[in-house]
C-alpha cells in the first residue's frame, strides 16, 4: 500500500516531536499546554475516526471525555481505587454506554444524529453538575495523583512524557485500524452505505464499533486529564467542549489522523499563548470552521498534502 | 434446482405496486436479462432481491434457501452481487481500494489484530490488494490501478463497480444498466465483459435498454411491466411476441393501423 510508507514516516516525525520538543519548552507551563494538546490530540484521533473516516457525526464527545475524567476522579478519591483500575473500569463502562445508544442513535443521519449526539452530552453535564456528592457538582472536585505501587505521577514533565507515549500509541492503532479491511468498511459506508452493505459490511456493526472506539479513546484522554490536572468541574463535559473536538477535527482534517493531531495542537496552544485571546475563543473557533469550510474544506493536513502531491485525492489520506 | 425463485413477490410505494406478484426464477449459469419499459419495476425488482427493500408480500429464495428476511450485507455472504444503475463508488477511496473493500467478506476483520496490525492482517491485506489489481485487469482498468475514485471517468466507474463485486466472488451478479451511459465502442467492450464473467461460472442477471446488447447476450430474457411478467424466454421468443412489440412501441390507436 503506497500510504503505509507515509503513514509510518508520519508516525516517526511525531514521535521526533514528542522527543525533541521538551529541548525547546522554556518552563512548566509550556508542558502543560503540551500535555492538553496531547490529550486533546488523542480524543480528535478517535473522532476523526468516527466523523472523517467512517462519516458519522458527535456533537457529544466531551461527554465521554468527561465521563472517562470523573470515573477515575470519583473512583480513586472517593473510593480508593488504584487509578489504573478506575481508568480502565471509566473506559469500559463508557464502551458499554456508547454500545447500548450507538444503535438507536447511529440509525440517524446528519442533523437528527447532530441532535441526537448533542443531547447525549448535555445529558452527561447535567448529572455531573447534579451530583454534588459524587462529582462535587460545579465546584468541582480535586483528584489524586496517578500512582502505580509506590510510584506518583506529579509534575508537567512527567505527564508530558505519559501523554506522549499514549499520543504515539493512538496514532499507531488509528493508522493500523485505517489501513486493514475493518479501516476500509468504514470508509466505504461513508462512502456509501449500500454499496456497502452490498460488499457485505454489517452497517450497524460497523457504526456501533467505532462509536465505541472513539468514545473509548475519549474516555482514556479524560482519565489522564484528570490525573494530569488534579481539578476536574463540569466545564470538561460541556457543550462547547464538544464543539472544540469537532472544530480541531474539521480545521486539521477529517479523515486523516495526522489532520486531528494538528487540529488539536492549534487550537490548543493557540488560546494559551495569546492572552486575551481566551475571552474570544468561541468566537475564533466558530471564525476558524467558517474560514476551513469555505477555502479548504477538506481541512489543513489533507488540503497541504495535496498541494504537495499536486495531485487530488479524496480524503483518504492517513 | 433454481439459483433465484422469486414467487408472488409485491412491492408497495404508497398506493403504486411497483412489483405486482411477480413469480420468476433464474437458472445457474447463464446470462438472464430483465427488460422492460421505464417503471416496469426493474431497478426496483434488483434492490428487493439485495435487500435494499423489504418486500410487501412474497419470498425470495437462493439456492433453495429463504432470504427475503435478510439484510443486505448477509444476503451478499450468500453470493448475491450488484452494481448499481446510479453510480455507488466509494469516492472517499482509491479505485483499488474500492475494489479491495468488495473483498470484505473474504478478509479477516477481526477488530484487535486490526487495531494492532498483526501479521495475519498485513497478508490479508496483501492479498486483498492482489486480488484487487487482478480483478482491475480484468475489467479492462489497467490503466487505472494508482488512481483516485473521484478522478476516473464514468465509463471506467462502470467496469469499476463490476471489478469490486466480482472482488466478493459472487454465485449470481446483477448488473442495473451497465451499458447506460457509454458510447457503442465502450458498449461492446461490457458485452465482452459479460460473456467473460459468465464464462467464468458466475449466474448473470442484467438489467439494461440497450436491446442489441440484450438480445446478443442473453440466454434468457423476462420481460416486465406494470410490476408483472409480460413475457419470458430466449430472445427470439421476447422478440417475436406481440405483448412485448406493444408494450414497447404503444398500442396501435384504433382504425390506424
Amino acid at each position: 500500500m503506497k500510504r503505509l510508507p507515509l503513514g509510518t514516516g508520519g508516525l516517526l516525525a511525531l514521535a521526533a516531536i514528542v522527543v525533541f520538543l521538551p529541548f525547546v519548552l522554556p518552563n512548566n507551563f509550556y508542558f502543560d499546554v503540551a500535555v492538553k494538546t496531547g490529550l486533546n490530540a488523542i480524543v480528535c484521533i478517535g473522532l476523526n475516526l468516527l466523523i472523517g473516516y467512517a462519516g458519522q457525526i458527535s456533537l457529544g464527545h466531551a461527554g465521554f471525555f468527561a465521563l472517562g475524567a470523573y470515573s477515575s476522579a470519583i473512583l480513586t478519591a472517593r473510593y480508593g481505587w488504584p487509578a489504573p483500575l478506575a481508568m480502565l473500569t471509566g473506559a469500559v463502562g463508557v464502551g458499554l454506554i456508547a454500545f447500548v445508544v450507538a444503535r438507536p442513535i447511529l440509525r440517524l443521519k446528519g442533523h437528527y444524529l447532530a441532535m441526537a449526539t448533542l443531547g447525549l452530552g448535555i445529558i452527561v453535564a447535567i448529572v455531573i453538575n447534579r451530583e454534588i456528592a459524587l462529582t462535587g457538582g460545579p465546584d468541582g472536585m480535586t483528584v489524586p495523583a496517578f500512582s502505580i505501587g509506590g510510584w506518583r505521577a506529579v509534575g508537567a514533565q512527567t505527564w508530558y512524557w505519559i501523554v506522549g507515549g499514549a499520543l504515539l500509541l493512538a496514532v499507531w492503532l488509528s493508522l493500523n485500524l485505517i489501513d486493514s479491511g475493518v479501516g476500509r468498511a468504514l470508509r466505504a459506508l461513508h462512502g456509501s452505505e449500500v454499496a456497502a452493505a452490498t460488499a457485505g459490511v454489517d452497517i450497524p456493526r460497523y457504526k456501533t464499533l467505532v462509536f465505541v472506539v472513539s468514545a473509548v479513546f475519549a474516555s482514556l484522554a479524560g482519565s489522564l486529564f484528570a490525573h494530569a490536572d488534579r481539578f476536574l468541574t463540569p466545564v470538561e463535559a460541556g457543550f462547547l467542549r464538544s464543539i472544540e473536538f469537532v472544530t480541531m477535527v474539521v480545521l486539521g482534517g477529517m479523515a486523516s489522523t495526522f489532520g486531528g493531531v494538528v487540529g488539536a495542537a492549534i487550537l490548543t496552544v493557540l488560546p494559551q499563548l495569546l492572552a486575551g485571546f481566551h475571552d474570544y475563543k468561541h468566537l475564533a473557533f466558530g471564525a476558524i470552521m467558517i474560514g476551513v469550510m469555505i477555502f479548504m474544506p477538506k481541512g489543513l493536513v489533507p488540503s497541504l498534502a495535496m498541494l504537495l502531491r499536486r495531485r487530488p485525492r479524496a480524503g483518504a489520506g492517513p | 434446482m433454481s439459483l433465484l425463485r422469486v414467487e408472488n413477490l409485491t412491492k408497495e410505494f404508497g398506493g403504486v405496486r411497483a412489483v405486482a406478484d411477480l413469480s420468476f426464477a433464474i437458472d445457474r449459469g447463464r446470462i438472464h436479462s430483465i427488460i422492460g419499459p421505464n417503471g416496469a419495476g426493474k431497478t426496483t425488482l434488483f434492490n428487493l432481491i439485495t435487500g435494499v427493500y423489504t418486500p410487501t408480500a412474497g419470498r425470495i429464495s437462493l439456492d433453495g434457501h429463504d432470504i427475503t428476511a435478510l439484510p443486505t450485507a448477509a444476503r451478499a455472504a450468500r453470493g448475491i452481487q450488484r452494481t448499481f444503475q446510479n453510480l455507488q463508488i466509494f469516492f472517499n477511496m482509491t479505485a483499488i481500494e474500492n475494489v479491495m473493500v468488495g473483498r470484505h467478506l473474504h478478509l479477516d476483520t477481526r477488530f484487535l489484530p486490526s487495531l494492532l496490525s498483526l501479521p495475519a492482517i498485513r497478508r490479508a491485506n496483501r492479498s486483498a490488494a492482489e486480488r484487487a489489481t487482478e480483478l482491475m485487469r480484468f475489467v479492462g482498468l489497467d490503466s487505472w490501478l494508482d488512481a483516485d475514485a473521484d478522478a476516473m471517468p464514468y465509463g471506467a466507474l462502470k467496469r469499476l463497480e463490476i471489478a469490486r463485486a466480482l472482488a466478493a466472488e459472487p454465485s449470481l451478479l446483477l448488473l442495473d444498466e451497465p451499458a447506460a451511459g457509454l458510447n457503442p465502442k465502450e458498449t461492446a467492450d461490457i458485452d465482452a465483459l459479460i460473456q467473460k464473467i459468465a464464462a467464468s461460472g458466475t449466474t448473470v442477471v442484467l438489467v439494461e435498454h440497450d436491446m442489441k446488447l440484450v438480445m446478443g447476450v442473453s440466454d434468457h430474457i423476462l420481460v416486465l411491466d406494470y410490476g408483472q411478467r409480460l413475457a419470458e424466454g430466449t430472445a427470439e421468443e421476447v422478440r417475436s411476441n406481440p405483448e412485448v412489440v406493444r408494450a414497447y412501441l404503444g398500442q396501435a390507436a384504433p382504425g390506424v393501423g
